[in-house]
């Protein structure tokens, strides 16, 4: 329970009553978060907006009006707005480095798999040269013959 | 005859504030009497006077933004009372932290690949003894080919620089129950 007015009260210089709409969301010692709403919404439109609310949701609406109210302060021209739009952005140009990311991978595993596939293409070669052909003779001619590697 | 000041009929403001609109009217270049909507939603939430002085305190070629983003946040009030455009907000905040944290695993995995693409590239180890098995190995030596745009580097995304959190009221001696000065 409040012993003295709320910060809303005691901006609007009135009688803060006990049923006061604002005393539970502006309390005295935070009179800066009261000013900001008031001078953008206006004190009675914040009153009629909380009083259309269950009193579960009260807390939550004021502080999401003071967060809007803040930021129209500071950005008069595009408030929260603002925010949303850099936000899309910023969702917009991840969504695309990660498509892209992705595509460099896409691309560097399928490097690998050729390569992998040449490779035991390569391992068969080498390991049939290793084997004479139908004639019971050794190829060494053949592109990876290591026949000769260990001279 | 009451007119606007570029319309033949009072613009939304005046028609539902019921006033004669006159020419000047700061309303009637940015609230078309065909939207009567976007006034009617704008002074519930905001009220005519407060967009009055809002407007007053910008540039003429400012205002049309403002008229714009105050419509959005007064609709986005009157869908939602609770948390109105807070709630897209957060709702993109979370979708910004979800991506880049996707976007730092791909990083990694792309290091990853490319890591393992110049080993298998690279220089290889001398041949074992011919009765050993040939091992996946035995390609002459290459230098490691880039693969689509990576160009032989390493692929560093940007960190995207979600809302700086210290603009925002919550950390900016933001104490709903605390205390502050209350100049503005």
């Amino acid at each position: 329970m409040n012993s003295g007015r709320c910060a809303a009260c005691k901006h609007l210089r009135r009688r803060c009553l006990s049923d006061c709409i604002f005393s539970p969301y502006f309390p005295p010692n935070n009179p800066r978060r009261f000013a900001y709403v008031h001078k953008i919404y206006g004190a009675s439109n914040v009153g009629k907006i909380l009083k259309d609310l269950p009193v579960s949701r009260r807390a939550e609406a004021a502080d999401s009006l003071y967060y809007e109210a803040y930021c129209r302060i500071k950005d008069p021209v595009y408030g929260c707005v603002g925010l949303i739009t850099i936000l899309h952005q910023q969702i917009y140009n991840a969504q695309w480095q990660l498509d892209r990311i992705q595509a460099e991978i896409a691309a560097l595993s399928t490097t690998t798999d050729h390569r992998s596939q040449s490779e035991v293409q390569q391992v068969e070669n080498v390991g049939s040269s290793f084997l004479p052909d139908q004639n019971g003779v050794h190829d060494s001619n053949s592109f990876y013959d290591i026949s000769n590697w260990f001279d | 005859m009451s007119s606007s000041s570029s319309y033949n009929s009072p613009c939304a403001a005046c028609k539902f504030l019921r006033r004669k609109c006159i020419p000047g009217c700061i309303f009637a270049p940015y609230f078309p009497p065909e939207e009567p909507q976007k006034f009617a939603n704008v002074h519930k939430i905001f009220g005519a006077s407060n967009v009055t002085k809002l407007l007053n305190e910008l540039l003429p070629h400012q205002r049309e933004d403002a008229v714009n983003s105050l419509a959005y946040e007064a609709e986005a009030r009157v869908r939602d009372p609770v948390y109105g455009c807070v709630g897209a907000i957060s709702f993109l905040q979370r979708q910004v932290e979800r991506l880049q944290k996707e976007l730092d695993a791909a990083n990694a995995d792309l290091i990853r690949f490319a890591c393992n693409d110049i080993q298998a590239a690279g220089q290889l180890p001398p041949p074992a003894a011919p009765q050993a098995v040939a091992s996946t190995h035995m390609v002459p030596a290459q230098q490691p080919r880039p693969a689509g745009g990576w160009g032989g580097r390493f692929y560093q995304t940007p960190s995207f620089p979600v809302i700086p959190y210290s603009s925002m009221p919550w950390n900016d001696n933001y104490n709903p129950h605390g205390g502050v000065d209350g100049s503005i």
